[in-house]
């Protein structure tokens, strides 16, 4: 194995390729006509002078060495890796489209025309009746959400109400969002079958319940069939039903969570419309709620202006304030615009059905058990009494990416797959083969995968307890 | 697999362990405990002068699987913790009832180590 350091490292004479030019220097002298104190300046920095070949190679070298949905089959369940269309980033791209957004409503309209379409899109597909697209990520949108949730229930004189309702089998960050907002969070455990217990949501409620945050279908792609008592027994309460958003790529042109009694949502607009996934980077999050919640929205909005003859920026009347600059990641939500715009209502709910379609005939196939059913676009299948993290490293060996593992935790050695609607029938039937192929190895086999990949199996043990965080510590090996 | 269950300390049911003799006790984790968390990588503990309460987290235990409170068996005031582990966590994995110690505990009066898990009953338990 080859760790590709960084090629600024190397030490070989200077190297020039034609394309560049002769009067690029090693270094530089940055001293001169600096602003800054003595203590925090150097006398100059040694700046990179590879030819053009070079850097291409480097960069191309480290990309092979790593896996993408670009490369092949990525069923990592839950976190729904599908395709990008590369014409969301022609669109994206489009220099008409690369305005500051400091600029007066009156010189952006084309900008504020997609942005109030976009809300329009979300509001018609989730069943909600306002939406902000400013939450950056969908983390950050679950946050938003519940923060509208808290200023609707203080402005209601109900601010005393401090739990969130959690089912046991939630995305972690719906447990994080509910302590960040300040509230207790009270964890609601599955019933048999893999839904919420209506029992134990009877007993859960109060009048210091703030809300429940449901997904679904749920985290092992089971619908929650008992949506419709679920919205009474909460809001019977008093209190709001979220909707994690994480899942409505399954749902699209089929059902919606407004119509299914849920007041507040976000929308994972990378799993459900195939904008890139964050990974730290720009990302999107937007949050849909129903009028009695439109006010507390973050500021600004979106709207036709009175005469009907452009659009125009503007602050609910009793915003909870900003929750990143601006409208948002404008160059994530324009792919999120085009892709819907381009699949239109009987693309996306052709996504939602193959979606569905896919998982079916792939979990048909496996050698594993799926214990929990019937499920949507993803089933949580088990590995048994083998480990999940072992067959999942096997599966590399074979050429595709494993799906989640070890989640949910209800599932005993839960291996999380998620498909997607892109993958055709050829391409299900070699993931079907990796799985069974990992799963019918020996365990000393299993225990030393991979061993046909750029890196064999990593010590994550000696990672954790000494990692090593930058290229300088891979010196001397 | 069989697992140490020593004699000589009383165990609770989410596999802490403490010594009962002295003027000072010990807590850890037990042999179970460190075998199901897998290697362990990292540990947060109080500070010596800091009280514990019997049935309240008192640390966390990090391994490369999970991340775990650790709950104290009897209350009292910590009177020593084992530094080594912030080093060398593997010190839980290799020697739970040894040099793998978490934390150093003058009970309080009231302590009530008849209350806690005897050996026989722990490895009922884990059995």
């Amino acid at each position: 194995m080859i760790y590709d350091q960084a090629s600024y490292t190397r030490e070989e004479e200077a190297q020039h390729e034609p394309l560049l030019s002769e009067k690029d220097e090693t270094t530089v002298d940055v001293r001169e006509e600096s602003p800054l104190p003595e203590e925090l300046t150097r006398d100059e920095v040694t700046l990179p002078e590879l030819s053009e070949p070079e850097i291409a190679r480097h960069y191309t070298r480290l990309s092979q060495m790593n896996w993408a949905i670009d490369a092949g089959a990525y069923p990592l369940g839950s976190c729904t890796m599908k395709y990008n269309p590369k014409f969301t980033e022609d669109v994206a791209a489009n220099p008409d489209g690369a305005v500051h957004p400091d600029r007066s409503s009156r010189s952006v309209q084309g900008t504020l025309e997609v942005l109030y379409g976009l809300q329009e899109y979300l509001a018609e597909i989730g069943g909600m009746d306002a939406v902000t697209l400013q939450p950056p990520a969908g983390a950050a949108g679950e946050f938003t959400g519940i923060r509208v949730a808290k200023a609707y229930h203080e402005a209601n004189g109900e601010g005393n109400r401090s739990e969130v309702i959690v089912p046991a089998s939630a995305h972690g960050t719906n447990f994080a969002t509910a302590a960040l907002a300040g509230y207790d969070v009270v964890e609601l455990p599955s019933d048999e079958d893999g839904r919420v217990d209506l029992d134990a949501l009877e007993a859960a409620v109060s009048e210091d319940t703030a809300a429940l945050m449901l997904t679904n279908p749920n985290t092992v792609g089971l619908f929650e069939r008992d949506i419709t008592e679920i919205a009474e027994i909460v809001h019977g309460a008093g209190g709001l039903l979220y909707y994690d958003g994480a899942n409505l790529n399954a749902l699209l042109g089929r059902g919606r969570p407004g119509d299914m009694g849920f007041d507040v949502m976000h929308y994972n607009v990378h799993k459900t419309f195939a904008t890139p996934h964050g990974g730290g980077g720009p990302g999107a999050g937007p949050v849909g709620v129903v009028d009695e919640l439109a006010e507390f929205l973050p500021t600004p909005r979106v709207r036709e202006t009175e005469s009907g003859s452009g659009y125009e920026r503007f602050e609910p009347e009793r915003t909870i304030g900003k929750v990143q600059g601006f409208e948002g990641n404008w160059l994530v939500l324009i792919k999120a615009y085009a892709y819907i715009a381009r699949l239109g209502d009987e693309g996306l709910a052709d996504a939602a059905a193959k979606a569905v379609l896919n998982a079916n005939y792939l979990g048909e196939r496996l050698d594993l058990e799926i214990p929990y059913g019937p499920y949507h676009h993803e089933f949580a299948a088990t590995s048994g009494d083998r480990d999940a993290a072992d067959v999942a490293k096997r599966m590399l060996d074979y050429g595709v990416h494993p799906p989640t593992t070890k989640w949910p935790e209800m599932v005993h050695n839960a291996m999380l797959t998620e498909p997607t609607e892109i993958e055709n029938k050829s391409s299900l039937d070699d993931l079907a083969t990796a799985f069974n192929r990992a799963f019918a190895d020996d365990d000393e086999t299993l225990e030393n995968a991979p061993n046909r990949t750029t890196a064999a199996r990593i010590d994550q043990t000696s990672a954790a307890r000494n990692p090593r965080l930058s290229w300088q510590a891979l010196d001397g090996e | 697999m069989s697992f140490e269950t020593p004699d000589d300390r009383r165990y609770l049911e989410s596999h802490e362990w403490t010594t009962t003799d002295g003027d000072a006790v010990r807590f850890g984790i037990s042999d179970f405990a460190q075998d199901e968390l897998g290697d362990v990588v990292f540990v947060e503990l109080p500070d010596a002068g800091d009280e514990v309460t019997a049935g309240e987290e008192f640390g966390v235990v990090e391994s490369i699987k999970a991340v775990s409170d650790v709950y104290a068996p009897v209350s009292g005031e910590v009177v020593a913790v084992n530094e080594d582990l912030f080093d060398a966590p593997e010190l839980l994995n290799q020697d739970p009832y040894g040099e793998g110690w978490l934390i150093e505990v003058e009970p309080a009066a009231d302590a009530d180590f008849d209350a806690l898990l005897s050996p026989d009953d722990y490895r009922d338990q884990i059995e």
